[in-house]
């Protein structure tokens, strides 16, 4: 592994481990800040929790946007039982199939290490394990009397599952919130590559919040930047064996560039060339309609942005052992790096329809 | 700390190998003999040169786990599980395969899943192991077919008096095992640290024969279900409440004289004791009470919450109860057995 | 504390786009008390009140939820289609009401099998025996509400739509109550119940500085009830979370800060589903720090929704307190 990729592993690694649920990212918001404070000309949080590093150009200086979320899925506390377990609800799309045996944190006035247990094989009966145990039916177990859990969790306290991020073989990783945190990653490494290319355009880089819940974070600060032009970085579905027909995309293929009508034209067409022009691997991810992602929000603010959209390949999306290839990482990187130097100075002809 | 490290070592059933050789390294200064069987058991004695009664304490030192029984052509690692697992706990978990290299047991992105396939639970056959090959020649040139993987827990406190970690079945039991033999008893005694339980009770049954103990004692880590909103009538055992005494279970009638006798001498030396209450599962007990003409044998268990999980929990009372326990019965024992001298039935 | 007000407001006729007569009442009860009236183009009642401080937007929706007459069939009985989330299953046997006064009863179809219960299995009988007879009272596009009279015992009430008159009834005692001396925009919102699309509009006329929505929300303390925190009587509702939007932490701790040091009983709110107008107005422009206190109440959206006087007595009581709290969130500082 090189200095690039390493420093880029060890970064993905403190942000998966972070918590920062939807509309909780302030733990993320600092990491990210610091990190950026080092690589951009000005780093600012707006009201909505929404970061953004701004790395001036030196020309024309249109407004380009990029955005990657900084919110993962959790869980909520919403009943303290008499025996002192705790009912939650689901922050975003949670698998309830993915949480049972899985150890968590409870972030109440401490932070609280709690499990969600599961009942042994010796009790259940015959065909009760065809059936996936239900989200309402589960609590988390934390150890303490119900006096103790009084002084230090209430209803409505945030739940994180706790999940190091582990290395697997051939440069893939494995953690938690990679959705989007890796997302995050290649913003830093784009801005990075930024340092040794010139670029006309200012670029603003944006950690988003809320984008779990309904890319919120995306419609506020689209609204408040108004850019010229804005790509979403996030992560989309890698095939595995039981995806089969599903998705046509790989891990370690590169970055994926959407096109259909979330995505401007001329943007998708960028993209491609500069891949090309620059070696630099690219699979092709065809979307007919809203792409899930910041950028549905973005395309429509105001006046409406001309956006894109460049997804790093994902495995097991919404699990806490999600997969990726830092390859991709590094790559997608380079490839916004470039896309953004190689912009010509009058955006508005380039955007044409 | 010894439950800490116990915990933490991987072995499974045929493959006891890492908790085998711990054990043998922390017993070898307070033990006359230490003997491997054919099986792999461990064995250790002590004071074998006094006459009888020879009491055998047995802890199992397997743990249930996956073993690798194909590698796809894409590369991933298809398993079935070592002993009693749900499928429904694997799914989004990391698996440690051998010293260096982890795998990951992953689900299909709930956007691809069809809102049926959400209720459905994903069984053995639909579970891979992710490690990160690129081929099916990658991946075998890691990891082999019969190769184990094994939950990644650390074991900590947790709560108020608690512990968490994976393999309290029966990590526990072998730590409760390894401070019995530090102390000094008038009889023999044979501790058997058995093999393969989890597969049916297996080493255990050997090891009987071989020992041909007088009496048995099995320390086991058993179901607690003393959980959320589940009736009081399903919790097994509770947490907290001290060790449990077994009633009866899938393999083993246990006899209401030598339940009695753990029962005074639970009250007389004033240490907390509950009932097993339930009758599922099965241990090595089963295998000893009838060998050959059969051993008088009881069980005590330390209650654990989430048994055969990626993490079980245990109080450190409980723990530390039955301990104090099986030594009062221990000492006990010998007078026990004097004023009905071999008479078995009077036990 | 007079509940007579409520009493009235709950009554009024105002299913989603029809909310005039709401605003009209309302108006006239709020007059004395403001410096502005206007309704927008989406029939909003906004009554402001000039100040200095923070811009404050205040929204309680007019709109109850309806069922709009879309088929006269021949015999004269009609066919609709419901305005916001009507639970199907409340509506066998029940009356409604139209504008001019008309009451029908709702009856349904001979079902094969109960699985085939649904919408289109439903019709609506105004005791008519043809079109043109039919055509007298009502038309294809009016929208008829429950009939659900109000019901006042010591601690309770029972009513239809106390989603969201009751929300009204607070803002309105609270803009009379309270000394706050920041600009204080009461908006009475339009189409909340499809949409929350009165308090989207008003948000971006309005641009706040900061917004709080009072609505009710749902208990978890009847018979083998969905397992949710909030009950009858244990005071009012500081919404965590519901499917429009996670409220932001500063936000919660200012509310539950000035509750506890006003000493005004409250419960933290977490809803699995569900959402009002703080849905819509949070994320108006560039983001509006947005709360929502909650009324807890039973069979919302049914005819006869209950709550406890207590809890709007303390809705009351910390709207008032936060209107004239400085307000200072420290929203940059997390």
């Amino acid at each position: 592994m090189n200095a690039q990729m390493q420093s880029a592993s060890e970064f993905l690694s403190l942000l998966s481990t972070a918590s920062g649920v939807s509309g909780y990212e302030s733990s993320i918001a600092s990491l990210v800040m610091e990190r950026f404070k080092t690589i951009t000309d000005e780093v600012h949080r707006d009201t909505f929790g929404n970061v953004y590093a701004l790395k001036k150009g030196n020309g024309q200086r249109a407004k380009l946007m990029l955005t990657a979320h900084m919110d993962e899925i959790g869980l909520i506390v919403n009943k303290i039982d008499p025996r002192g377990f705790l009912s939650f609800t689901s922050i975003g799309g949670v698998d309830q199939r993915t949480l049972l045996s899985q150890e968590v944190l409870v972030h109440g006035r401490q932070t609280i290490p709690g499990i969600i247990g599961s009942l042994p094989p010796h009790l259940l009966q015959n065909g009760d394990s065809d059936q996936a145990v239900k989200m309402v039916d589960m609590t988390i177990d934390v150890g303490l009397s119900l006096d103790k859990i009084k002084e230090v969790i209430q209803i409505g306290d945030i739940i994180t599952l706790r999940r190091d991020t582990c290395p697997l073989l051939n440069n893939l990783i494995t953690g938690k919130s990679m959705d989007d945190r890796a997302g995050v990653v290649v913003m830093m490494v784009c801005l990075e590559e930024l340092a040794y290319l010139k670029h006309s355009h200012d670029v603003i880089a944006v950690a988003t919040t809320q984008e779990e819940v309904g890319v919120r974070g995306a419609f506020t600060s689209a609204f408040t930047l108004n850019p010229d032009l804005a790509v979403a970085i996030d992560v989309t579905h890698a095939s595995t064996p039981d995806t089969k027909g599903q998705t046509t995309l790989d891990l370690g293929k590169g970055p994926a560039v959407a096109l259909g009508p979330n995505i401007h034209p001329a943007i998708y067409r960028h993209f491609s060339e500069t891949a090309q022009e620059h070696r630099l691997p690219i699979q092709l991810e065809p979307i007919p309609g809203a792409s899930g992602t910041d950028a549905w929000a973005i395309q429509v603010s105001q006046a409406g942005i001309p956006t894109g959209l460049l997804s790093l390949p994902l495995r097991y999306m919404h699990t806490s052992v999600e997969t990726l290839d830092l390859n991709d990482v590094l790559n997608s990187g380079k490839l916004l790096a470039h896309f953004i130097s190689s912009l010509p100075d009058d955006l508005e002809g380039f955007l044409c329809y | 700390m010894l439950l800490k490290t116990l915990s933490e070592l991987n072995g499974t059933s045929g493959a006891e190998g890492s908790v085998r050789d711990f054990l043998l390294q922390q017993l070898e200064p307070f033990v006359d003999t230490l003997v491997v069987d054919k099986m792999g058991n461990l064995i250790a004695t002590k004071k074998a040169h006094l006459p009888g009664p020879k009491i055998m304490l047995t802890a199992h030192m397997d743990e249930v786990a996956l073993m690798i029984t194909d590698i796809t052509s894409d590369g991933f690692l298809k398993f079935q599980p070592v002993g009693g697992i749900d499928a429904r706990i694997l799914v989004s978990k990391p698996v440690q395969m051998n010293e260096t290299l982890v795998g990951v047991i992953g689900s299909k992105a709930i956007h691809l899943q069809k809102s049926s396939e959400r209720h459905k639970s994903l069984n053995v056959d639909q579970l891979y192991i992710d490690i990160g090959a690129k081929s099916k020649e990658d991946a075998a040139s890691k990891v082999k077919l019969g190769d184990y993987a094994y939950f990644m827990t650390k074991c900590e406190p947790f709560g108020e008096g608690l512990y968490k970690g994976k393999a309290f079945d029966d990590r526990v039991g072998c730590a409760l095992l390894v401070e019995l033999l530090k102390k000094d008893y008038s009889f023999p005694l044979v501790a058997a640290f058995t093999v393969q339980e989890e597969v049916g009770l297996r080493g255990a049954k050997i090891a009987a024969y071989h020992v041909a103990p007088d009496f048995a004692i099995v320390l086991e880590g058993t179901v607690a279900a003393d959980v959320s909103d589940r009736e009081e009538d399903g919790w097994v055992t509770e947490l907290g409440k001290g060790p449990a005494c077994s009633l009866m279970d899938r393999t083993t009638l246990y006899s209401p004289k030598l339940i009695q006798w753990v029962v005074d001498v639970a009250r007389k030396k004033g240490i907390p004791l509950q009932f097993r209450r339930g009758a599922s599962g099965g241990n090595d007990a089963g295998s000893i009470h009838v060998s050959k003409a059969g051993i008088p044998t009881i069980v005590l268990s330390v209650p654990c919450r989430y048994i055969h999980s990626f993490v079980s929990v245990i109080s450190e009372h409980d723990y530390t109860a039955c301990l104090n326990l099986v030594d009062e019965l221990l000492v006990d024992l010998p007078r026990k057995l004097r004023i009905s001298p071999m008479d078995k039935e009077d036990l | 504390m007079d509940f007579e007000l409520l009493g009235q407001l709950t009554q009024l006729f105002g299913p989603s786009g029809s909310e005039e007569r709401v605003a009209e009442f309302i108006s006239t009860q709020v007059r004395p008390y403001c410096d502005k009236l206007t309704i927008d183009t989406l029939g909003n009642l906004i009554v402001q009140r000039h100040g200095t401080g923070k811009r404050i937007m205040i929204a309680a929706h007019m709109d109850e939820i309806g069922l709009m007459i879309t088929h006269i069939n021949k015999e004269g009985f009609l066919r609709f289609t419901p305005l916001g989330g009507v639970r199907i299953q409340n509506l066998i046997g029940q009356r409604v009401q139209f504008g001019q006064g008309r009451i029908g009863t709702i009856g349904v179809e001979k079902l094969d099998n109960p699985k085939d219960f649904k919408l289109d299995k439903l019709y609506l009988d105004i005791g008519v025996s043809s079109r043109e007879d039919a055509e007298q009272f009502v038309h294809v596009g009016e929208t008829a509400v429950f009939v659900g009279n109000f019901s006042e015992s010591e601690s309770r009430i029972i009513s239809k739509a106390l989603d969201d008159r009751v929300g009204c009834f607070v803002a309105i005692e609270a803009l009379k109550r309270t000394k706050s001396t920041h600009e204080l925009a009461f908006v009475f919102t339009s189409q909340e119940e499809i949409g929350t699309r009165g308090a989207q509009t008003a948000a971006y006329a309005l641009e706040p500085d900061l917004a709080i929505a009072v609505d009710v929300t749902a208990t978890g303390d009847t018979p083998k009830a969905h397992p949710m925190s909030v009950e009858l009587g244990k005071g009012v509702g500081i919404k965590v979370l519901d499917h429009s939007m996670v409220t932001s932490p500063q936000v919660k701790r200012w509310m539950a800060d000035v509750a506890t040091d006003r000493k005004i009983p409250f419960q933290w709110e977490v809803l699995e589903y569900g959402g009002t107008d703080s849905g819509a107005i949070h994320l108006s422009r560039g983001g509006v720090p947005s709360g929502v206190l909650s009324i807890p109440t039973r069979y919302v959206h049914s005819p006869a929704e209950m709550l406890d006087k207590h809890d709007v007595e303390a809705a009351v009581e910390l709207l008032v307190a936060l209107l004239e709290s400085n307000a200072e969130l420290n929203l940059l500082q997390r």
